[in-house]
Formats: structure tokens, sequence, C-alpha cells
């Protein structure tokens, strides 16, 4: 039964059966199924981790727990564009606050915020080890290096103009 | 003839796929040169690069490759007519870069095709494991290590075989091996490089300790950052498993061992050796206090031991070439090779596998070309978060474990991140006081609230909020973290922040008294400025600045308001004609 008093939307918990059956058996693979979970709702929404401590037989403080002390694992959902900007020691000499600064002036939001057209995400990362290339952000899995802040905003305005946002 | 070209992720970031896609969209059947791809080269400051061979032999490097260079590589090929390709060949300058390593750890990557157990076993590959099976006990193993002198690559710098003994003596039947591939250190990827380029040493590596210390599985705990890494290696678990180097009774003998990925999930702390117990096992990884040490009771309770990527890397060579040939090389304190990730303000980054006792200078000028821009080399920041800034004046400093300790900064696992004169030490330790400070995994009060007071000092010193006595105060804080905390990440987390008190205390007193960053770096000290000999008076400052400090007439030269000025720094960055001045 879901406890989570109706807050939030309700998650198609019956997505998850097959993670549950593969790796519900032990709490030791808690990180392995909250990762599964996170590769289907694209977030951890509140009813899913009840549902998950439930199908462990553990609390939910625990799974919370675990789901908020690992930064992979996030609570609210995405943008579009995931821009993970690299926070490494590499990119941070070669100026990456300024490329964050950029990103968080051009499309008003912060280290973990998410624009209001759904868009974009902002995501301070460990470092992507693509050193040489400092500093660097990542977009979906694709690496753009070398940047200046108009450099950078170049490349979200691109991305913009690709989905009819400007 | 066969183009084979570097597809480490270093090298896709760069461009290395769209290079490899578009090659073989001009390929045809008639072809009778081959396409393929290996792991990291480890000059990341040449990607994408395109080695073309002529059966064994290398004939040409070809760099910083594009797509456009696709027609040209293949009509070269085609032709047997290498000369159209002299414009992206290598400098012979930039081949010193390999040329004056000694790879060993490395010693497979950017020659083999990494998901190929073929190549792996013509490059003498599970030769040191079949030679310890057949031919050695698990206590010649581990003496073969003692000889050595191989010690944890990971940081800490443990004799790898007294972590080995200790396990094997521990009673129990079940014991397991761990390798740690949580390589958290920003700047550093020679973990990730060794996984992604030559998953087999690891794999051989693994099972060479694991039958030295008796264990029947083994887990390898990877950053989940670094899903080329979980690609490869998972692939190469699969083919072991298929030629029976992996599972029950490997090569015919009656040691049997399995192996497993557990994908990490974010965090630093994870990277101590308890820590990462906790988070195998499913839990916050919070660091359990020591003894019991893993040796004792690890994974489940179980005697566990755990090594990094690197130190497995070179086991297999050391059984195969003996421990004497691996201590001949190196100083007296530390033997065989390290490896590191040179990156930062600096020429020619990329991997480095150098012998324990060449100098940092070395390191920095010979191999690396030297500063970026040719400015000042001001500190080389060694060990991450739980190292140091070595500055100028130590940079004969030799590489040996206790060389580099000497100096305040460590070994560490491999990270060199070079500075030049205008990066800010006092903002270098904020960075890594901001790191510490989000990493602690919250269990012990003096790393939780230690450096999050540590890294509001700093933040006000850059600020210019700096107050006379605040030096005395970090250096305070920094003693009490190093004794109030249980693990390693607490202890040296006050590294980066002494290193640069010790080094750069002139900078602090600048900050705090002068209220002067001496490497203009610091925005909320510095003055604004425009020069009215190159200001043209095109207005575009004016327009970018927030708080309407700049005025002007058109096409006359404009000026800052210094009272309103707010250093964004808008100015600097709009202005096309370099007529705004820092000071």
């Amino acid at each position: 039964m879901c406890k989570c008093n109706g807050e939030g939307p309700k998650s198609d918990l019956t997505r998850l059966n097959t993670v549950l059956e593969q790796y519900g058996d032990t709490t030791s693979n808690l990180i392995t199924i909250l990762q599964k979970a996170q590769d289907i709702y694209g977030y951890l929404p509140k009813d899913v981790l009840y549902h998950i401590a439930e199908h462990l037989g553990t609390t939910p403080a625990e799974v919370m727990g675990v789901a908020t002390f690992y930064s992979q694992f996030r609570l609210t959902p995405i943008g579009k564009y995931l821009i993970m900007s690299c926070q490494g020691t590499a990119c941070y000499v070669n100026g990456s606050a300024r490329i964050s600064a950029a990103i968080t002036e051009y499309l008003g939001i912060k280290n973990g915020e998410t624009t209001a057209d759904g868009l974009f995400t902002l995501e301070n990362v460990a470092c992507l080890g693509c050193c040489s290339l400092a500093p660097v952000i990542m977009i979906n899995g694709e690496a753009y290096g070398n940047l200046t802040p108009e450099k950078v905003v170049k490349v979200l305005k691109d991305i913009q103009a690709k989905e009819g946002a400007i | 003839m066969r183009i084979i070209i570097g597809e480490g992720s270093c090298g896709i970031a760069a461009g290395a796929g769209k290079v490899h896609n578009a090659i073989s969209a001009l390929m045809t059947a008639k072809d009778s040169f081959t396409l393929g791809s290996t792991g990291c080269i480890g000059m990341c400051f040449l990607e994408p690069i395109v080695d073309i061979y002529d059966g064994k032999t290398l004939v040409r490097r070809l760099v910083r490759v594009s797509e456009k260079d696709a027609e040209n590589i293949v009509n070269a090929a085609r032709n047997n007519d290498l000369s159209l390709l002299d414009s992206i060949t290598i400098k012979p300058e930039d081949e010193e870069f390999l040329n004056r390593q000694t790879r060993i750890a490395l010693r497979h990557c950017g020659l083999i095709d990494p998901v190929s157990l073929d190549d792996y076993i013509r490059a003498d590959g599970y030769q040191g494991l079949k030679k310890a099976l057949t031919t050695m006990t698990p206590e010649q193993v581990i003496e073969e290590i003692k000889i050595s002198g191989l010690v944890g690559r990971g940081g800490a710098g443990f004799p790898t075989w007294f972590k080995w003994n200790a396990c094997r003596q521990s009673p129990g039947s079940e014991k397991y091996l761990i390798c740690n591939a949580d390589e958290g250190d920003p700047g550093a990827f020679m973990d990730r490089a060794v996984i992604e380029s030559d998953p087999h040493n690891l794999i051989e590596g693994m099972l060479i300790g694991a039958y030295a210390i008796g264990a029947s599985e083994m887990i390898v705990y990877v950053r989940a950052e670094y899903p080329l890494a979980i690609a490869n290696l998972e692939k190469a678990i699969a083919q072991a498993r298929e030629a029976n180097l992996l599972g029950e009774n490997i090569l015919g003998t009656d040691f049997s061992c399995d192996m497993r990925i557990k994908a990490g999930a974010g965090a630093f702390v994870c990277g101590e050796e308890t820590a990462l117990i906790e988070s195998l096992e499913g839990k916050r990884g919070m660091p359990r206090l020591k003894p019991p040490f893993p040796a004792q009771k690890g994974y489940t309770d179980a005697p566990s031991n755990i090594n990094n990527v690197e130190t497995f890397a070179n086991v297999a060579w050391i059984i195969n070439n003996g421990g004497e040939a691996f201590a001949a090389m190196g100083t007296e304190n530390s033997k065989g090779t390290k490896v590191f990730a040179l990156t930062g303000k600096i020429k020619k980054g990329g991997l480095v596998e150098i012998p324990m006792g060449a100098t940092l200078r070395e390191v920095i000028y010979d191999i690396g070309g030297g500063i970026k821009d040719d400015k000042e080399f001001k500190a080389v920041q060694m060990g991450g978060p739980s190292g140091g800034c070595i500055p100028a004046e130590l940079l004969d400093t030799v590489i040996d474990y206790k060389a580099l300790s000497a100096t305040g900064a460590i070994m560490g696992s491999g990270g060199m991140v070079v500075m030049d004169e205008s990066t800010c030490m006092v903002g270098m330790a904020k960075f890594f006081l901001d790191f510490t400070a989000r990493e602690s995994c919250g269990k012990c009060v003096h790393c939780r609230i230690g450096t999050k007071r540590i890294y509001e000092i700093l933040t006000r010193i850059v600020n210019g909020e700096g107050r006379e006595g605040d030096i005395e105060l970090l250096e305070e804080l920094c003693v009490a973290i190093k004794d109030g905390a249980l693990c390693g990440l607490g202890q040296t987390a006050p590294n980066p922040l002494l290193t640069t008190i010790r080094y750069f205390r002139n900078e602090y007193e600048a900050h705090i008294r002068d209220k002067k960053c001496p490497a203009k770096e610091c925005t909320a000290l510095l003055t604004y400025s425009i020069d009215t000999e190159k200001c043209v008076g095109c207005t575009v400052c004016a327009r970018k600045c927030p708080v309407g400090a700049i005025s002007g007439a058109v096409k006359r030269p404009h000026s800052v308001d210094t009272e309103k000025c707010i250093r964004c720094n808008q100015c600097l960055i709009s202005c096309r004609f370099g007529a705004v001045n820092v000071r």
C-alpha cells in the first residue's frame, strides 16, 4: 500500500516489477535497485521509494537515507537536456566557475534546478575525466570542451533553436 | 594495413567516434586495410589520435584528427601513400611525451583492442596467471609481491603483500577480493584509463591476488560516472568466463573464482575502504571504525582485501618478470613506476607513467612541455582533496612516497594538476574545502562541521572580509579535524589548506590585510577601469553592466564608477578591444 499520503504524482509501480524480481531479495542490492528505478522513471519519485522499502521489508527512512547520500540519485524530475558541469580541478583552474555563471545567467537556473519550460537541468558533477578539454560540460552524454562563456551560451542557444524554444 | 583509432573517454569526448564513423562510411568491401579501435593512448592533448599500422609496426600516428581528414586517411591507406597525411602526423617533439615514459601498469593501453581477448593474449596476457596457478603456491605469490616492493597505488601506499598476507592468514572459508575503482579525486583518471583500455589486465591481476589470499569471489566497485569502463569490463568478464579464465577450475586447476561489477552512485568517501564495503552492502557509505580491519571482518563480515586498480594492473607484470625486475626501478622507499594524470595549465596533458625517483620538473617540463602560454609555474597539486600544493622552489622533489609527504602533499592516486601565476591559492584551498565539506559523510563532527567552517572563513577571505587572526583560526581548525576524524577523508581534508598556508602565506595576508588578490582571480578584490586609449566607445560594456556603473558617450572612451561596480566581470568578458583593465 502506498504510504505517501497522496503527495506528488502517482507513479506506475508495475514498471518496477522485473527489477524487484531480479534484485529485490536482499537490502544489499538497494543501490542497484535505486539505479534501475532511476533509469525507469528518470528520477526517484517518493511513492517509488516507499514501494521499494516495503518490498525489501525495510523502513522508508533507510531507503531515503541511501537515496539522499549518493549524488547520482535525484528526487525531482529533470529536464529534457541534462547539463553536467564538470567541477574537477583541471576545469576549476581553467575557469569552470565562469562557465557555470554564464549558464546560470543565461538560463536562470542554479545547480540542481530545472528551467520552467522543462528543457534544461543544471547539475554540477564530479570530474568528467576529459581534463585536457577543460573547462568541459556534458549535455546528454555529449562533451563540449575548451569552453568560454560565449561558447557555452551558443551551445545552449543551438539546442533551444533545435527545440523551437527561441 | 590497419587503421586504429584511440577511443578512450577522452578521445571520444574530442570526437574520435565521429572520426571512426566517417572513415567507416568511406570504406568498401574491396578495401584491403582494416579499421579498429584501441583504448586510451594517453596523449590527451593530441586527441583524437589515429594510428596506422603495417603488420605490428606503427607507421604513422595522426593527431587532432577530424571528420574532414577521413577521406585523406582512406585514400592514403588505399593507395599506400602516407605522405598525404603529413600535415596531421605527430611532431617529433610530441613523440617525446611517450618516449620518456616507462609503461608497466599502462603497458597495453593504446596498443590493443580493449575488448579483444585474443589481442590481450597475443600481448602475453594471462601468462602471469598461468605461471602463478601452475608453478607457484599462494605463499610464493605473496613473497614475489613482497620482493617487488609494490605498495597500494590508491594513495595510502600500504605494502600490498602485507594486506594480502593478513587476509590469507585470517580464518574463514569465504573471502573476498575487492577492487577499488571509485576514482573520485577531481582531476584523476588513471584507473579509468586502465579499465577502459586494458580490462583483462585488471582481471588477471585480481585473479592472481584472489589465488594468493584464497578468495572465492572478486568484486569491482566502479564509479557510475565511468560508463565506458563498466561496459568494457563487462565484456572482458564475459570473455574470460567463456575462456575458463573465470569460474570453476580456472585453467584446469583447483582454483575457482568469479567476478562481478558493482556500480557506485557518486560519493567520494566510498574510496575509503570501509565506506566502500558499507556501500557494497547497499548502505550509506559511512566509514567503519578500524580495527577490525577488512582483512579480518570486511564485506559481509568475511575477510576481505581491497586494492586499487593501478595496484592490480602491476601484478601480472610482476609475476611474469619477477619481483626483482620491478624493484629494480625506483628509489629506496618507492619501487616500480607510478601513473599520473597530468592536467591543468600544462601544454601537454595526459597520462604519464614513469619510474619512481624522477623529479616533478621532469614530469612537468620534459614530458608535459611546460606551462600553457609560457606563463610562470606556480604550483602543482598532487593527491587531490587529500593532498597539497607543491610550489616552484620544490620542483626538484623526487617522486617518492617519503619525499612527497615531506612537502605536505602526498603521492596520492596520481592526480597532478598544474597551476600558473593566474591561479589564486586561497581560491584553490576554498575549491578543495568546498569539495570535502560536500563529500563529508557526516559521521564525525569535526569533519562535518569543521570543513564547513573552514569553507565559510575562506569564502569570507576571498570576498575581502578577511580578519586578522583568520590564518591562525584556520590552522587551529585543521589540527582539530585531523585529530577528530575517523577516516582518511577527514584526516587529510585540511592538507590543501595547510600546504597553501605553508607555501603561499603571503597570498593569504594580501587578501586579509591589503584586500588584494595577487593572482587577480578573486573578483571581489579587483578594481575595474577602462583604458581610454584602447576604448572605441562601442557601448557594449555599458549595456552589459547590470548596475549602470559604466558611462560614456557613443564613440567616446567610457569609464567605470568603482563605487557602483559590483565586479561581475561582464565588462571584461564583453570587451572586444581589450580595453578593460583589472587590478
